[in-house]
Formats: structure tokens, sequence, C-alpha cells
């Protein structure tokens, strides 16, 4: 099928690096021919379209796959890869399909159009979605190809299709002893119609899903191959370096000294942008130094969204947060928790609160833009959404949005960071430098650029109150959540709505309490707030969790039996708390001392984010105050698997992100600046604070859910319920380095 | 200004104070080493020069135009290395890959140093961060590296 989409494979090519084969006209008007409907509209025109062109997302083979001579497969994912390992899961499952040996796959992230929208209707890499979402429409495509492979192997041998069989790459037949590699049939098979009926393969003959299949990127990037949007060039290319206002709603006014800073080595220009300024050099490090050697004024413009208060402080948020009162908006109830509450034995009351994060991806963000002769615009942006940036940049461009070419090369990490979020993306820059000095232009933002405009977790506090009966059960539960989701400020928030990603983590927890109210009170995020790796799972659940352990102690309870007690109804979730303890040796809670003489003890929570169920176990101890995380243990049920080497990977990169979190990450302002600009001023876990992970899957066969995400909810309240237990008190904020532990070590 | 990189010469015409990491990437075309932070936190940036693990975001050119410079570019004609990047596709080190060149350096330092590292070696030598949180695979390479 060499020939079945040559198009798209060019946009890929340049990716690279290499020279185009066509010449940029020819390139533009041939993958408008290719790629037909609607490159980038948005995405509810987009499926408009393409159910009235019956384009399926997710059925066209030549989309999809290209067969090469030597029968190797190109697959344009629709999926971008940011390390969460989808482009080996998609090699996998359409592998697994078409019988070709995933090792044998080239995976590619694909351009816009409406064949990727495969994330209900529209497309994003995010929700840990990528697979659960496209992986029948992936196994049926596979299957597709493989049926026309077999046809056009049938009319080459002249014997029925009946007859021919495959093995991984070749189409057999065997009363003849004759096969034929998929690379001599692949063009002849690209000019066949769509089957419309596949049959898939039986699960128990799988050969590679829900095996532990290697990686396909790990060699390249062991070895320095692997490129990023920061690594990009294209010929004739400048470099650019922003700095911002120092508070987001700030114009440039008067550069006092932008003579000399032109003169300076390699400048080739200075500008005024939105918000910023920019110098525009022959290398970045010349640029970033003529830029941050701008005397700026900055003025205040009117009318910015969101712009960034002169007295904002972290510290009074969160004292504004705790200090609201009444229920909210009710969003999960159950029961009657008021009137359970009011005669209750016993009541029990707590307020939380979690800080605002960074997402602290390692690749700085960047964007490379150029405006080709025939006014379209190429950009190579890390996105985790394409079809929603290439609208976006059609619109700053003032073209259509088929003149906009995006390439979306691999991510240095994402953790949520490339979604589209205006302020926080460097593209519109880049694509307004590029105009502006009529040659392509690569931006890079400096790591103290992107701390000033990333988009950060909200900051958010709970109010809880339980009631317990004589017995020490719980039999009421209130929580009020208080502050802003991320969903509702970038996808619209409806005010007599509780958005999702607000409460998730607090609603839908799977105890059997009986009198149960989960609200939310609205509160105006002053920061340009975003989505974190597990969204409102990341505190949500450290939030539920830790006042959980407080309901048992409360009740005199061990938080672990109260757990398995009140799911007695819920086999999947009482299966999964015991396989977590069995993994850790069997349940303690401790104090007790370990081998090493240290005082140790051990917290457990459960989370059900992303579809999936998780159960986690930490072992802490302290010393000179400092909060030491011996081992994790983490039991995950995302019901079927495509590759367990893969969920440990990303179960172990969850650990790490939520212990980072859990301990020492907080984003603090201070009359609405930002007081960390480096990793210097916002610690991420380093290495040596890395506890040993142990994981257990569990295919409960329950559908399918994510797995880039679910690991990290369960980590923190894991964390801070064993170390309350070494403390003797509850630690009802994070990160937990902020409290003085000094003095109870073992 | 002349430098040596990986056994060859290359002239280049940079502002003497210059970090050797944009020199690298920008005028020499080599990007296979990052750029993270630009301050020293974390390691991204690291080459080896004169066999030591360096943070190429922090060190002039001139400070270095006298020394032997190894990149990753240069990894697999490296005996170390090369072991170091069998090490890292066995145990599947990476996972958004972007810290790994500096990762694979930072461990050729420290097998070119100690062949038979402690566990206490490893962790002085394996600072750098990794957002990913590879950290456990990437001991687990650098102990069967050593041992291979
Ligand atoms: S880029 Fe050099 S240490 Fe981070
Ligand atoms: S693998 Fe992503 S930062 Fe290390």
């Amino acid at each position: 099928m060499n020939d079945m989409s040559p198009i798209a494979s060019e946009i890929m090519t340049s990716v690279n690096g290499k020279p185009f084969k066509l010449s940029r006209r020819g390139f533009l008007g041939a993958s408008l021919g290719a790629l037909v409907l609607g490159v980038t509209l948005p995405a509810a025109r987009a499926r408009a379209q393409a159910g009235a062109a019956t384009i399926a997302p997710g059925s066209r083979v030549a989309a999809f796959l290209e067969i090469r001579p030597d029968s190797t497969v190109l697959f344009r994912s629709a999926f971008i890869e940011g390390g969460q390992g989808i482009f080996t899961a998609m090699a996998q499952i359409v592998g697994e399909e078409l019988d070709v040996n995933p090792a044998n796959f080239v995976v590619e992230g694909a351009p816009p159009g409406p064949d990727y929208l495969l994330t209900g209707g529209g497309r994003f890499t995010g929700g840990s979605m990528s697979v659960r979402m496209s992986y029948d429409a992936m196994r049926k495509l596979g299957a597709s190809a493989r049926h026309m492979l077999l046809q056009a192997a049938a009319a080459r041998l002249s014997v029925p299709v009946a007859e021919l069989s495959t093995e991984p790459g070749r189409v057999l037949h065997s009363a003849s002893g004759r096969a034929i590699p998929y690379g001599e049939i692949a063009d002849a098979a690209a000019e066949l119609p769509l089957p419309t009926d596949v049959v898939l393969r039986d699960r128990a003959d799988f050969r590679w899903i829900g095996k532990p299949v290697a990686r396909l990127d790990v060699r390249d990037k062991s070895t320095g191959k692997a490129q990023y949007t920061i690594d990009l060039k294209v010929d004739g290319m400048l470099h650019a370096a922003v700095q911002h206002s120092p508070r987001l709603g700030g114009e440039p006014d008067v550069l006092q000294n932008e003579a000399d800073v032109r003169g300076m080595p390699g400048v080739h220009s200075i500008h005024r942008l939105p918000g910023a300024v920019a110098a525009v050099a022959n290398s970045w490090w010349r640029a970033r130094m003529a830029v941050e050697a701008l005397q700026v004024t900055w003025t205040e413009a009117a009318g910015t969204a969101h712009a960034m208060p002169a007295d904002f402080s972290t510290e009074a948020h969160r004292a504004k947060l705790k200090a609201t009162t009444g229920d909210g908006v009710a969003f999960e109830a159950e029961g009657d928790a008021q009137s359970a509450l009011a005669s209750a034995a016993r009541v029990v009351e707590a307020t939380y609160d979690a800080p605002y994060l960074a997402h602290g991806q390692l690749e700085p963000p960047s964007a490379l833009a150029r405006w080709n002769d025939d006014g379209s615009l190429e950009l190579w942006i890390p996105n985790q959404a394409p079809e929603m940036f290439q609208a976006e940049a059609a619109k700053l461009a003032g073209i259509a949005p088929e003149k906009v070419l995006i390439h979306s090369p691999m991510l240095g990490g994402f953790f949520g960071r490339h979604f589209l979020y205006q302020t926080a993306n460097p593209f519109p820059q880049a694509i307004h430098l590029a105009k502006a000095v009529n040659r392509p232009v690569k931006l890079i933002w400096s790591r103290e650029e992107e701390f000033l405009r990333d988009t950060l977790r909200p900051m958010a506090a709970v109010r809880f109150r339980a009631g317990l009966d004589a017995s020490g059960m719980p039999v009421a539960l209130s929580a009020v959540a208080v502050g802003e989701g991320p969903t509702g400020r970038w996808f619209g928030r409806q005010p007599d709505k509780v958005d999702g990603s607000a409460v998730e983590g607090i609603a839908g927890k799977v105890y059997a309490i009986p009198n149960r109210r989960v609200g939310q009170v609205h509160v105006d995020d002053p920061a340009i707030i975003g989505f974190w790796r597990s969204v409102g799972h990341s505190m949500n659940d450290f939030f539920y969790e830790t006042f959980f352990d407080e309901m048992a102690d409360a009740g005199r309870q061990d938080p672990y039996e109260l757990r398995h007690r009140l799911l007695a109804d819920s086999p999947r979730h009482r299966t999964l708390l015991e396989a977590v303890a069995k993994l850790s040796g069997g349940w303690q809670r401790g104090p007790f001392t370990a081998e090493d003489g240290t005082r140790r003890a051990r917290g457990v929570a459960m989370a059900s984010p992303f579809g999936s169920e998780v159960a986690t176990v930490a072992e802490v101890s302290l010393q000179q105050g400092e909060i030491i995380v011996h081992d994790v243990w983490v039991a995950i049920d995302p019901g079927s698997i495509v590759n367990p080497a893969i969920i440990d990977a990303q179960v172990n990169s969850a650990v790490a992100l939520g212990l980072s979190s859990a301990l020492l990450e907080e984003v603090v302002y201070v009359d609405g600046m930002p007081q960390a600009r480096n990793y210097d001023g916002y610690p991420i876990l380093a290495p040596d604070r890395m506890p040993r992970v142990h994981v257990r899957i569990v295919e409960s066969g329950a559908p399918m859910g994510g797995i880039g995400e679910p690991g990290v909810p369960g980590v923190p309240p894991a964390i801070a319920n064993a170390v309350s237990v070494l403390v003797g008190k509850r630690l009802r904020s994070l990160p937990l380095s902020k409290f003085d532990l000094r003095g109870v070590d073992g | 200004m002349e430098l040596t990189i990986n056994g060859t010469k290359h002239e280049v015409d940079i502002e003497p104070d210059t970090p050797l990491l944009w020199v690298l990437r920008d005028e020499l075309g080599m990007t296979g080493t990052k750029y993270g932070c630009g301050l020293a936190q974390c390691g991204a940036c690291t080459v080896l020069v004169d066999g030591q693990a360096t943070r190429s975001c922090v060190t002039s050119v001139e400070s270095v135009a006298r020394s032997e410079i190894m990149t990753i570019e240069a990894i697999t004609e490296d005996t170390v290395g090369q072991k170091l990047v069998e090490a890292w596709v066995s145990n599947q080190v990476p996972q958004c890959g972007y810290c790994q060149s500096g990762q694979v350096m930072a461990a050729t330092a420290l097998l070119k140093q100690s062949p038979q590292p402690t566990d206490e070696d490893i962790a002085a030598a394996m600072v750098n961060l990794c957002r990913c949180g590879t950290y456990n695979a990437i001991a687990a390479a650098v102990r069967q590296a050593a041992e291979a």
C-alpha cells in the first residue's frame, strides 16, 4: 500500500528534518487532494462532514497504514507519543490483526484529518483514553488491511482467498507452498475497496496484544536520535526567545535600550508581541541573551482575560477557599446525608487543601513556524490535539484551516501540558515572528519563561463532615469541594452545574456509605489553570482517602479493614484491595520496626480514575524529619490490557509523580508573581527519593480503562496516611515537606 | 575557536562565554544533548569533558577549548557507551526519552571511572532528573551494564 497515501508520509518526513521530495507548492496541493476533507475543521463541523462523506474515523486503511516494499509498516497514529508508549501499543493492536510483528512498525503522529477523530468524535491524547477509545477500531483496521492483502494475493496466485492464510509479514498458499511478502502486493491491495465485514482474531490466539512487547522508540531514545520539536530545523530558520510580562495582562511599553540590544551579536530583530517582547537571532542563545537584556516597561492592558491581579498571593487564595461556607451545588447525592449527620453518634470534620502545581515536563515548550510561498503556514508544535491547534492557528493567521499544516513531533513529557491553552502556548508567538521576519522561526521558551506561563493544576480545598454510628461505622459523608476545575475553564462552565473535573475523586468513590453528598462551591481561580496528570483525581483522592483514615481512627477501626468492610458488595474493588495487601506481604499499618531499625508505617488508598481501579500501599519512615518512602505497592485493574511492561513503566512513572507532588511540589505566588522560575525553586523528585515500586496487574475483564494517569491519585494519600501513623497527627495540606516533622523519628 | 568533539575537530566562531550546550545544538547541529533548565539543575545537557560528566548548559565553550568532549552522538562508538545502550534497551528505560541522553552520558562517566560501582556509587553519580520517573530502571540498567 505504498502509494495509498504518500503525501502524509511526506509531511512526516519533514519532521525528521529530511528534505522534502516534493516542492512545497506540490506538497501542499497534493496533501489537500489526498486528505480530501476538512483537514482542520472544528470538531463539530468535521464530524458532520465526515458523516456526510461517510468517513468513519479509524476505518480507512489508507489514512493509517502504508506497507512498504520491504514489508515494514508505516503507521500514522491518531495519538501522540510522549512517553506513555502509545506508538508501541498501536503497533501491537494493529499488528495483531494485520499479522505483522510490531517490531516491524514505524509509527508517527498523524496529521489533522477526519480519519483520526477517535476520541469521542474529536481528537486528543489525554484522559488516559487513547487505547480504550480506539482499540476496536484499530483492530478492525488491521484486519481490514489483512483482508485486502489476502484478496490481492488471491488475484496474483489465481487461487480462492479461502486457500490462503498469513504468517507475520506474508501471505501463504500452503497447497502450493508459495508465499508472497506483504510488500510485493501492497500496491495491488491498496486499489481494493475496504471490506465491510472482517473477522477479528480470537483473544486466545493473541501473540502481541497482552504481551510485554518491546517499545519501538527505546533505542533511538537511548542514543540521542529521538527528535522533539525543540530539536527541529528547517532551511533558512532563525531562532527566537521571549520575555513575558511578569504578570499576565501586561503589555510592553518602552524598550529603553532597544538600539543597544539590536546591536548585540547575531541579533536579527526585536519585536513586540501581545504580553511579551521577543528577540530573533541566528542562534537561540543569542536570542535569549538579547531578549533578557531588554529593559522593558510594562503597562496594564485593559480587558485581558484572566489578567493576573497585582496582589494575588497563593496563601491568601488558600485562606479564601477554606473560608467559604455553604454546601454548594450538589454533584452526587445518595440517601440523606444531612439528617444522617444530625443523628450520628459522632461527627468528624476536617478541611483539606492542595496547592497549585506546575507540569515540569523536561522539554521546554517550543514552536517552529514557516510561512510557505503559497500562503500556507506550517507548524511543528508539541501538542496533544492537532485539529484544535490547527483551528486556532488558522484563526490567528487569518487563513483557512486547510492552509495550516500541523506536525506533531514526539513530546518530551506532557502530563497535560500541551493542550490548547492560549497564553500558555508558544505557537501564536512563533506564527507572528515568522511572518514579521519573513523567514522560518523556531521559538523556545526558556525554563524561566515556562515557569511564568505554564498552566497550573488548580488550587483546591475540601470541607468534609462524616457521621459515625455507635459502633464506629460511617453512616454519612458530606464533602464540599471549593475552587475551579480545568474542564470548565477551557470547555465552558455552566453556572448551575458542577464541573466534574473539580470533584472527580471525591465523587465516584466506591465505599458503601449509605448517606452521601458531594457538592461544589465554585470560586474563580485567578491563575491560568490546566490539566495535570490525573486532573482532579490528583488531589481529590488525596483529600478523600486521607479523610477516610480520619473516619476510621475516629471510629476505632483499622483503615484497611474498614475499607474492606465497606467494599463487601463490590467484589472487583475488594479483590483489588486484597491484591495490594497480598503484594505487600499482608496488611500491617504499624508503626513497626524494620530490619534496619527504622520505625515505619504503612498507608493504604484506593482510587477509581479514568475507567481503571487502583489500590496503593506505601511504606514510610522519618529521618531527621524528612519523609522517606521505601516501597510503594500498586494493584491496578484496567479491565483488560495491551502491554503489561508499559503498564509497569507507567505505574512507576505515576508513583514518581504522585510522590513528587505529595512531598515537594507547590507553586507559590506573591504579588502576582511565581516565586520559582526554575527547578531550583520548584524541586521535583530526584532519584535519591525514588522508592521501590511493585506492580500487580489484575485483569477483571471489565471494560478497558486508562493507564497513563490512574497510578497517580493513590500515591499521595497512601503516603500521607502512613506519615500520620508515625507522627500521630493528620496532615491535611500538601506538600508534606512544609510540615516540621523533626523530633518524631523512629 | 577549535573544539574537539567525539574525536573530530570543529572550528566555531562564537562569543567565548556561550554555553557549550548551545554551540553543540545550534552551531554544530548536534541536538542529542538536551536543554532542560539551563541552570545545572536537571542534567539533560550532560556531556563528557575529559571523561567527566559535565553540565554543558553552564559550561562556557572557551573553558573546554583544549578538552576532549564526548556527546551522545558518539555513544555507540564507545565500548562502555555501547554496553550501556544495550542495557538501556534491555531494561526498556526511556519513557518520553528527553532526559535519557544525559542519563546515558552520566552513566558512561560513572562506568569509565568505576567499572564495578556499588549501589552508593550509582546513587552518587546518577543524579540527573527524570520527570517520567524512570529512576529504578536507570539504576537497574547501570548495574546490568557494569556486570556485562
Ligand atoms: S539543561 Fe543543563 S542541567 Fe538542565
Ligand atoms: S524519560 Fe521523560 S524525563 Fe526522563
